[in-house]
């Protein structure tokens, strides 16, 4: 098993980073398996293309409108997963279309691929989560944890996770 | 009558730029650039600590991380008179140099090749005919005839799924595409090739940056990588040779394919060096430190004006006056509040958004200029700096180059035809072929430096009470950046990022000159409005990149022809 935890967005955009705080969450509260790999993507395309080559499994966590009230959390699979990203507008939509559609000229597309998304209350120009994404945060996180462990890699929550210093881009630690 | 068209986005990647022409007997007349989105990096900096500056500065862009993030140390550095151990220098060139090469690789083939290459005609080509075709012009190793036929019924396949994907916003069959099947399929193949070469090259930066795709190595004040021939987590020869071998297997591809491809596309689109001239003064600046101070670099940049290569004045270091002085940004047609022209020290960050008004404000892209008037940026403007300084690899590359071009088109090409749209884009690949042996030279003298027993790769910043201004600036994949910082008590007072695709795609200036996109649309030809290939064609040679902006603003759309291309 190959699996990579992808988490993308614009930490300058208030929610619009939720992916990318999830993979930091993701880091500091629990150990991960050695075919588990996770990767702050950013608004990253191409450069990407390395990390995502013919894994098994890639887990997508991002920032998601789809109507529902600000902290939703989502889950979509395997082929509703390329139309999210076709259809909707933010500034790195484009790079994760291109991305799978060059991965699929490559004959190197993920054998699955699963997105957690959360519906965004705040995408204005600034630092930090709002409140109801903040708390959707930790929903994300245990949700990717039990996806994980549905191949047998369950990650290990760490022992003093509750008492680790809080990533450089978490709400806490930008404004203080 | 004229005909309005608005294409929007522009690009098939990053960023929303908004491009309106007005088309009046198949050319156009006149043409607006507009920065559909908002740069908010600037506030998101007052008061934080100058040294993670780069940590935010890098996440403006999804293409520009790492650019983002060298200008920013350069500018605190600069700010403080800070030296930086010559390791730190080599091994931020070695990574700047890298993710330009991929930066280049990634334009020409991925971005821009589908203006010219119809992928739709290459799949009646012959494929022993390409064979035959592609080892006439190089010794590539990939132009053998079961790599093309490959290649070629991959392309099938996956046309036939009805699944495009990249391709699918292509002109295929568009009037405007001349290539021959063959050339089509050719350079189709070295499509294909590079996306696992600009992957090679990408390693690069992830080894020496420890992370990809944000680096983390990087410190005001150097780098944070350790040097330790002993320690396997330290940067040692292993790694260093792991560098070393794909810089060589992407040279091989760079020199033999990438090279050869677009002297090819040069010669068949020869029309093309007649259109997209635009503003001919052009702006540089120098890069590749290679001592403590920023005063001796590998690659030259400076200042020409008007085309006229006798008036070059060079940049000479990081401490430069001529380029301190001599930028300021105009917000007259920016929808920013006020009428200014100001240094980027002086400069406030106020949005105030009007609708798109033709002679008012219509862009979220402020104007720069130098010396007062607008210059283009990019890789032509570096490579005839370079040129005109007697750089031997650039002055071999585009020499090389144009007597392909000559010898395919069968009529002498020169350094005339470069100042125009087919030639934006040989210089990119002639740049990328540059740093391809600048990467060389800086891996040989990082290695050289530690075999004579300096290790040493970071000198800690202090910060003085009182205030501080600098400056940093970085030769880009798509031209100058440079980054402006005021610190006040060892926090960011005032910051301001003045960015290549600011240079280029900026609106009309505070005496109404157009910038160097809206200035090089005008007089290309649109045979067919509702599918304004070359208006592309002109606007992607400068590898347009947007992201720099942050805020989605819908505009109000007025147009008569409305083209959506991703």
């Amino acid at each position: 098993m190959n699996i990579l935890v992808l988490g993308v967005g614009n930490i300058l955009l208030h929610d619009e980073g939720l992916g990318v705080r999830a993979i930091e969450e993701l880091e500091r509260a629990y150990a991960f398996a050695p075919e588990v790999e996770l990767v702050d993507g950013g608004t990253c395309g191409l450069e990407l293309l390395d990390n995502l080559k013919g894994r098994d499994l890639l887990v997508i966590i991002d920032a998601m409108k789809n109507g529902g009230p600000p902290g939703s959390v989502y889950r979509l699979a395997d082929g509703e997963v390329p139309a999210h990203f076709n259809t909707r507008i933010t500034p790195h939509q484009l790079g994760i279309s291109d991305l799978l559609a060059t991965l699929g000229l490559m004959d190197s597309l993920p054998g699955r691929l699963v997105l957690f998304g959360v519906e965004p209350g705040d995408l204005s120009t600034g630092l930090g989560l709002s409140e109801s994404v903040e708390q959707a945060l930790a929903r994300v996180v245990v949700a990717v944890a039990a996806e994980l462990a549905g191949y047998g890699l369950e990650p290990q929550l760490l022992a003093a996770e509750a008492s680790r210093p809080p990533g450089f881009w978490s709400t806490r630690h930008l404004n203080p | 009558m004229a005909k309005r068209i608005v294409v929007d986005p522009v690009t098939r990647i990053e960023g929303h730029l908004r491009i309106d022409c007005e088309v009046e007997n198949g050319k156009v007349k006149k043409a607006w650039s507009s920065g559909q989105m908002w740069r908010g990096i600037e506030l998101i900096l007052q008061g934080r600590d100058p040294r993670e500056a780069w940590l935010f500065t890098q996440r403006i862009c999804g293409v520009c991380t790492t650019v983002h993030a060298i200008a920013s140390v350069r500018a605190v550095e600069n700010a403080l008179g800070l030296e930086v151990p010559v390791n730190a220098q080599f091994i931020r060139n070695l990574i700047i140099g890298a993710h330009g090469v991929h930066d280049h690789m990634v334009h020409f083939y991925h971005l821009c090749a589908l203006d010219w290459v119809d992928i739709v005609s290459a799949l009646k080509a012959d494929a022993r005919a390409t064979a035959q075709l592609g080892q006439s012009l190089s010794s590539w190793k990939g132009n053998s005839y079961p790599e093309i036929k490959a290649v070629q019924d991959r392309l099938k396949g996956f046309v036939g799924s009805g699944q495009l994907g990249p391709f699918g916003s292509g002109y295929w069959g568009h009037p405007a595409m001349k290539l021959k099947p063959e050339v089509n399929l050719l350079a189709a193949t070295h499509y294909l090739q590079a996306l696992e070469y600009q992957r090679k090259i990408n390693q690069v930066v992830a080894i020496l940056g420890s992370k990809t795709p944000h680096i983390q190595n990087l410190a005001v004040g150097g780098v944070a990588n350790p040097i330790n021939m002993d320690s396997s987590s330290a940067l040692n020869m292993e790694k260093l040779f792991h560098v070393k071998t794909l810089i060589d297997e992407v040279n091989d591809f760079v020199k033999n394919a990438m090279l050869v491809d677009v002297a090819a596309v040069g010669a068949f689109y020869a029309d093309w060096t007649a259109y997209g001239a635009g503003v001919t003064n052009y702006l540089s600046v120098p890069d590749m430190p290679m001592d403590s101070k920023g005063t001796v670099f590998e690659l030259p940049g400076g200042y020409i004006e008007n085309g006229e290569i006798s008036k070059f004045s060079p940049i000479k270091s990081y401490h430069d006056d001529f380029f301190e002085k001599n930028v300021k940004e105009s917000i007259k047609h920016s929808w920013y509040k006020g009428d200014w022209n100001r240094h980027p020290y002086e400069e406030e960050t106020v949005p105030d958004y009007t609708d798109f008004q033709d002679n008012g404000k219509y862009s979220w892209v402020k104007s720069p200029t130098f010396q007062g008037a607008p210059a283009q940026v990019g890789p032509l403007a570096n490579v005839l700096a370079m040129y005109v300084s007697g750089h031997a690899p650039t002055k071999k590359y585009v020499d090389q180059t144009l007597a392909t071009v000559s010898s395919l088109a069968k009529t002498q090409v020169g350094i005339p035809a470069l100042h125009s749209t087919i030639g934006r884009i040989a210089a990119r690949v002639v740049r990328c072929a540059v740093l391809n042996d600048t990467l060389n030279n800086q891996w040989s003298a990082l290695v050289n430096n530690i075999g004579s027993g300096d290790v040493r790769t970071f000198n800690k910043p202090t910060f003085p009470a009182g205030e501080q201004r600098g400056f940093g600036f970085h030769e880009a994949p798509r031209g100058t950046l440079s980054h402006w910082v005021v610190i006040e008590n060892g926090k960011i007072k005032n910051y301001q990022c003045v960015v290549p695709s600011t240079w280029n795609a900026g609106p009309r200036n505070d005496k109404d000159a157009p910038g160097p996109y809206e200035a090089s649309l005008v007089g290309n030809p649109v045979a067919d409005p509702e599918k304004p290939l070359e208006v592309l064609r002109t606007v992607h040679s400068f590898d347009p990149c947007l992201a720099c902006a942050i805020h989605l603003v819908d505009g109000e759309n007025r147009e008569i022809v409305k083209v959506k291309v991703l």
